[in-house]
């Protein structure tokens, strides 16, 4: 429970309210698994619950994308290079990179719900030749709401790989698709019985990408989910993450949709 | 000439699935159609008297209020079909439809198809069931659109 004192080494803003650390992990490193996520704590201000949205082979660099929209995130967003950063982690259950090796993989992002799956978009790349097909959509508000546009571009380059991008609202200079991001799935080419897939975004997106897919023929325990709750102790203890008898900081975030459908549409939850 | 438009409207993914029967009987109303990028396949208010199944490039559905510029709300690729509006009264427009490059489409004489759906009811019958889902998929990305789910929490 004690955080580890860490350095900033950069901070860069990807949106207006976006922004990315990278933080010296020490001469130890950090060993994580894809969507996998820290605390961090802002000294004097408080801790929050952040996914990791680097590399897991770059032991040496740990990557955290904040959006700046509390007290916390908003302390820790502006953190520049080489001020004291605190972490403590990894916590929960990441995504299926090894489960999903020999299948095709669907990987959908809405909005900042890029950031959590880069880590398996990065695993699935380096180790290209263990899946099959492999679709990345991913979905923004507007053009300039698109996180990670570089790296979407560079992906989009390689002839391995369906990217699709698009925005639910545009003018007319943006030639890309226009609509939510759950309408890309009909357009991937995958096959949905041996399919993974992986996804992550607002949750009510999720839920609309999980039907979509299930639609598509993806069976719901091969659908991953990336929940999201106010964390707090992140090891299962203090019950502030609490999802019915889950707790999403040692049962998740991820689990699947079979697991989680008829958790996400009760109120109370 | 009327044998390689049912081949076209066959091999059209919105239609594939069609019996031959209805595939001559659609294939009556329809017309090959290309669009130039930047040019409108139709404006609000006209009447819906074509609707389009895309073959190749893209569409941009966008709506327009007085004193802004217009908003895309949607974009309709290869495989995808432009216009609902022909099938319910008042058969007008709803929205603006743009091609974003050269577009390639099966342009369908609307007045046609609804006279053949008027005619033999399984005719409309099959075009509802076609249709309903496209509609239902639509309301459900306008709600999706208008919760603005990626906006920052207040």
């Amino acid at each position: 429970m004690v955080p580890r004192v860490a350095r900033v080494l950069r901070a860069r803003r990807e949106l207006s309210d976006v922004w990315t650390l990278d933080i010296d992990a020490g001469v130890n490193g950090f060993v994580f698994s894809p969507g996998q996520f820290n605390m961090l704590y802002a000294f004097g201000v408080g801790e929050a619950a952040i996914s990791i949205s680097g590399d897991a082979t770059d032991h040496g660099n740990l990557v955290h994308t904040i959006r700046s929209v509390g007290k916390v995130s908003a302390a820790l967003a502006n953190l520049k290079a080489g001020d004291a950063i605190g972490f403590r982690g990894p916590y929960g259950v990441g995504w299926p990179v090894e489960q999903a090796e020999g299948s095709d993989v669907v990987i959908v992002a809405g909005g900042l719900g890029l950031a959590p799956l880069r880590p398996a978009i990065y695993h699935v790349l380096a180790n290209r030749d263990r899946y099959g097909r492999i679709a990345l959509l991913s979905g923004a508000r507007e053009p300039a709401g698109m996180l990670f546009r570089r790296e979407l571009e560079q992906w989009r380059t390689r002839f391995d790989v369906d990217v699709a991008v698009t925005v639910d609202h545009a003018d007319s200079d943006w030639r890309g698709n226009v609509g939510v991001v759950t309408t890309l799935i009909k357009r991937a080419a995958f096959d949905p019985d041996h399919t993974v897939a992986m996804v992550c975004g607002p949750e009510i997106m999720m839920r609309f990408a999980a039907i979509e897919l299930e639609q598509a023929g993806v069976p719901g325990d091969a659908i991953y989910l990336s929940m999201e709750r106010n964390m707090k102790c992140a090891i299962g203890q203090c019950g502030h993450c609490q999802l019915s008898t889950d707790f999403v900081c040692r049962d998740g975030p991820v689990a699947t949709y079979t697991h989680l459908n008829r958790l996400m549409t009760l109120r109370e939850l | 000439m009327i044998e390689g438009m049912e081949k076209i409207v066959r091999e059209h993914r919105f239609f594939a699935d069609l019996d031959d029967d209805m595939i001559k009987l659609i294939a009556g109303c329809a017309r090959n159609v290309v669009f130039k990028a930047g040019q409108y396949l139709f404006h609000t208010g006209e009447p819906a008297d074509e609707f389009y199944l895309i073959r190749q490039g893209q569409v941009a559905l966008d709506v327009v209020a007085p004193g802004r510029s217009a908003i895309t709300f949607q974009t309709a690729d290869a495989g995808e079909i432009v216009g609902v509006s022909w099938l319910l009264p008042p058969y007008r427009w709803m929205h603006d439809a743009r091609a974003v490059d050269l577009v390639r489409a099966i342009g369908m004489d609307a007045r046609c198809l609804r006279g053949k759906c008027d005619a033999d009811h399984d005719v409309g019958y099959d075009m509802m069931m076609r249709f309903v889902p496209l509609l239902v998929s639509r309301l459900q990305a306008t709600r999706m659109q208008l919760l603005d789910v990626y906006g920052t929490p207040a």
